[in-house]
This record gives structure tokens, sequence and C-alpha cells, in this order.
């Protein structure tokens, strides 16, 4: 794939809570605050996963977002970067084998891309700084892609 | 023959060279709007080189085409949209040139070139098939209908204006250029003057589709309204016309109400003569080109980015009351001035 270093300078995110109990939503609308301002390094929050270069997910996929989740993944333009944030995300937390919830966002997005891109951010919530670090892997997984880092 | 054929070469790299400025302008302007849109929040904002990033990202997505699509209309709007913001530019004068098309178009020509980018951006909406992009597209047409009544009014004000006080056609920039709005009128038609350009900021600012007129594209409530579908390559075009198309109106405005160059008078001022190499004042260029530049500043700064910090987005009715009342009633007070102050 043909990326250039200006790619990661402007990274559009997508924001899409997959069952999340809106702990995690509420420190991502704080990153996106005047005092964190994730605009200086031209992250942008964007209303279409069809702008979304990251795509944020809250939570561990429940069935009623199972679809959903599949869609907004195919509906984001390539090359893209999935941002896992939260512990239910991630491990699906205090829903471990909950009969509700088909696993951490990992399992699910694996079944339907093989070469899903992921970054994890652990925490229950995490910290805006945290997200905005983990904006910054994003970066990193994005290199690999472009092959500089290998 | 020959003769021809240089001045038409002339005339193409003349053009080519503006599209690449005022693309480059266009952006580099988004840029510091960003900018002094983020120090007005108090916050330390984007670079003023992310428009550029922006454009470069986007060229490298992936171009999707939507399955409900009507897709040989959806991938052909944004190069309608991107190309005609491009014309308009070549019919308007950029500080101390002349327009390149001067003579071939007149100011209807560009109210008319005006609309194709909103049209072009509404039909998009309208065959991505998605249903949040035919509701933005619906708002992007109520929109359009609403602002280009005062639209119309000032123009026309200005030509009447222009017909019964200067020589040529009425309707060609190049008779503002010669003489400017201010000068032709008294004190009671400088108050018509001033209430004209008080409607035409109104409709600068949802003509650019910028806040708090921006309802078509509403990021929160329509997730991108009619650029839902679009992304990649397409989404980059949206974004350069969008870039250029506010360029070209603030030069409108410009062009139509302080069409003023600095070099006469520094020259009468100061009695200095200014530089100039094979004939071409080049000082004299390139200070009025900055001053050019200045200008837009001003009113992209008045127009946009001041308004886009102060004010929430409005409900589509509101909108549209906004400019079918009170702009188009300030508008007709203005021609009703101007009328007064011409005839008695």
């Amino acid at each position: 794939m043909d990326l250039k270093k200006t790619f990661d300078q402007a990274l559009w995110v997508f924001h899409l809570n997959t069952g999340s109990c809106n702990g995690c939503d509420i420190e991502i609308v704080a990153a996106l605050t005047p005092r964190y301002d994730v605009e200086r390094f031209g992250i942008k929050l964007v209303g279409s996963p069809r702008h979304a270069d990251v795509l944020l997910m809250t939570g561990p996929v429940t069935r009623a977002m199972a679809p959903r989740v599949k869609r907004v993944y195919n509906q984001t333009p390539d090359p893209k970067v999935v941002l896992v944030i939260g512990n239910c995300g991630t491990t699906t937390g205090v829903f471990y084998e909950s009969y509700n919830i088909l696993g951490p966002i990992d399992h699910f997005l694996k079944q339907i891309d093989p070469d899903v891109k992921i970054v994890y951010v652990p925490g229950c919530p995490p910290r805006p700084e945290a997200i905005i670090d983990a904006v910054a892997k994003a970066w990193l997984v994005l290199e690999e892609l472009r092959g500089d880092n290998k | 023959m020959n003769e021809e054929i240089i001045k038409l070469g002339f005339a193409l790299i003349y053009g080519i060279a503006t599209i690449l400025a005022v693309i480059f302008l266009g952006l580099l302007y988004k840029g510091i709007d960003r900018k002094l849109a983020a120090r007005f929040q108090s916050r330390v904002g984007p670079p003023i080189r992310q428009p550029f990033r922006d454009v470069s990202k986007l060229f490298m997505k992936e171009t999707i085409t939507p399955e409900n699509s009507v897709s040989w209309i959806f991938h052909s709007m944004p190069l309608i949209a991107f190309a005609t913001a491009l014309l308009i530019i070549l019919y308007l004068p950029i500080g101390p040139f002349a327009p390149i098309l001067g003579e071939y178009g007149d100011l209807i020509l560009i109210v008319y070139l005006l609309a194709i980018p909103s049209l072009a951006i509404a039909v998009g909406g309208f065959s991505s098939g998605s249903p949040v992009a035919t509701i933005g597209a619906q708002r992007e047409m109520v929109l359009m209908m609403s602002y280009e009544f005062p639209l119309a009014i000032v123009v026309l004000s200005l030509a009447w204006l222009a017909n019964i006080n200067a020589t040529g056609n009425a309707f060609a920039l190049g008779t503002f250029t010669a003489n400017p709005v201010w000068e032709m009128v008294g004190i009671v038609g400088a108050m018509g003057l001033v209430l004209l350009l008080a409607s035409i900021f109104v409709v600068l600012t949802s003509e650019l589709s910028k806040l708090p007129f921006d309802i078509p594209e509403a990021e929160t409530e329509l997730a991108g309204g009619v650029f839902a579908e679009y992304s990649g390559r397409d989404m980059a075009m949206f974004y350069l016309a969008d870039a250029v198309k506010s360029f070209a109106m603030v030069t409108l405005v410009v062009a139509l109400f302080f069409p003023y160059n600095l070099s006469p008078w520094i020259i009468s001022q100061f009695g200095v003569e200014l530089p100039a190499i094979m004939g071409i004042p080049i000082a004299a260029y390139v200070i009025d080109l900055l001053f050019f530049l200045f200008k837009v500043f001003i009113i992209m700064f008045f127009a946009v980015t001041f308004v886009r910090v102060s004010l929430a987005r409005l409900k589509i009715d509101k909108a549209s009351y906004i400019y079918l009342v009170p702009t188009t009633i300030i508008a007709i007070m203005g021609m009703v001035f101007i009328y007064m102050g011409s005839a008695l």
C-alpha cells in the first residue's frame, strides 16, 4: 500500500459504541474538548464512517450491535485502524461470558477481516491522555503498513 | 496567426497559474480559519498547513461506491462542483490582475455559477442512495432557494447603480473595478450600500455552508449530511471545491464593494516611483496583491470565523426564515436607499 507521511497527520476518527456503559464514550468526548485539543494533531471527529481513518470502538460486542459493527467496519474506506477503548472492548471485562455478548471486539473483527489492525487502550475508563496516546500508536501501526518500521 | 497562438498560450499559462494559486490560497485561508477558531476557544489548534494534509490524505484513501447509489452521477458531481468553483475564479479580478475570462461573462453568470457547486452537492447527495444524504440534499436545496433571493437583490441593486452612474456594461465586473460603488453614491446611498453589504455577509455564511448555516452537512445530527457517503477522492474534490468557492465568494464581495488598490494611493501620497521591470510594475502588483489578500482575510474573518465560533447551528426552518424575511427586507431597504440617493 502506498502511504505517505502526511497520512498519519490527518487522522479522522469515527466513534462507535458497540455496547459500552458510556463511560469510555464520555472520556472520548473529554479528549475532544479544548482542554486536550486533539485537533492540534490533525485529529477530527467525523459523523460518517465513510470519512474515517480510525474507528474508535468502545464496549463488548453485544448481540444487537454485532451486525452494525460489521456494517460500519465494512463501510470504512481502506486504509483503516481500529482503536479498542476500555477494558470491556479488549477483554469483555466485567461482562465476561455473559449470555448477551459475542466476545471482545478483536475476536469479532478478526472473523470479518483477518488482517484487521487493532490498537488496544485498556482502562475502565481510560484517561483522555491514554486515548490520545493510542491514536499516536495508531500512527505506528500505519507506519508498519507503510513498511517504514520493518 | 502567430500572434494569436502566443496570446492563447499566454492566456492558458495565466489561467493554469491562477487556478493553482487559488487552490493554494483557498486551502491556506481554510487553515488560517481553523487556527483562529481554535484560538477563539483557547486551544492550540491545528497547524495552518492542516488542510493540505487533509486533502493529500483523502487522495490516498479508498474511494467507495455505495451499493444503492447511481454511480456515474455520484462520481461526477464532485468533479462538477470543483470545476465550476475553479471556473468562477477565472471571471473574478484577483487584486491587480484582471480576470482572464472577464470579457466573456458578467455578474449574472457569476451568480449562476455560484449556484452550481451547491446544486452539484445536492444532486450528489440525492444520488448516493442514503437517507441521511437525501435529507441533507433537501436541506441544501431549501437553503439555496432561501439565500438566492437576497443575493440577487444585492447584485441587481449594484448593477442598477452602475448603470445610471458609470459608463460601460453595468453587469461587467470591470465597471465596478473602474468605478468603486462608494464613489457613485451620496450619504443616503452609502447607507443603502452598508445595508446591502450586511445582507451579502449573511448570504456569504450560508453560501459557504459554515456555521450557523451548515445545516445540510450537520455532523452531529445528519452524520455528514450530503457528504455522508462520499469518501476518498470524491470527498477530496468536495473539500477543494469548498476551499476554492470560499475564496471565490469572498473575492466577489471584494470586487463589488472594495475594489480599491493600494499602489495608486502610495504613488500619489509619497510621490515615489515604484520599480518596474520591462514596463511591468512588479512592485505595484506585489503591493496590490498583498493588500487584496489582506482584504480577503478581513472579510473571511468577520463573515466566517467570527460567526462560526459565536453561534450554534440553526434549525432549517429558522435559517430559511432568516433569509426569506429579515435578510430580504434589509436588502430591499438597501435597494430603496440607493434609489432615493440617486433619484433625489
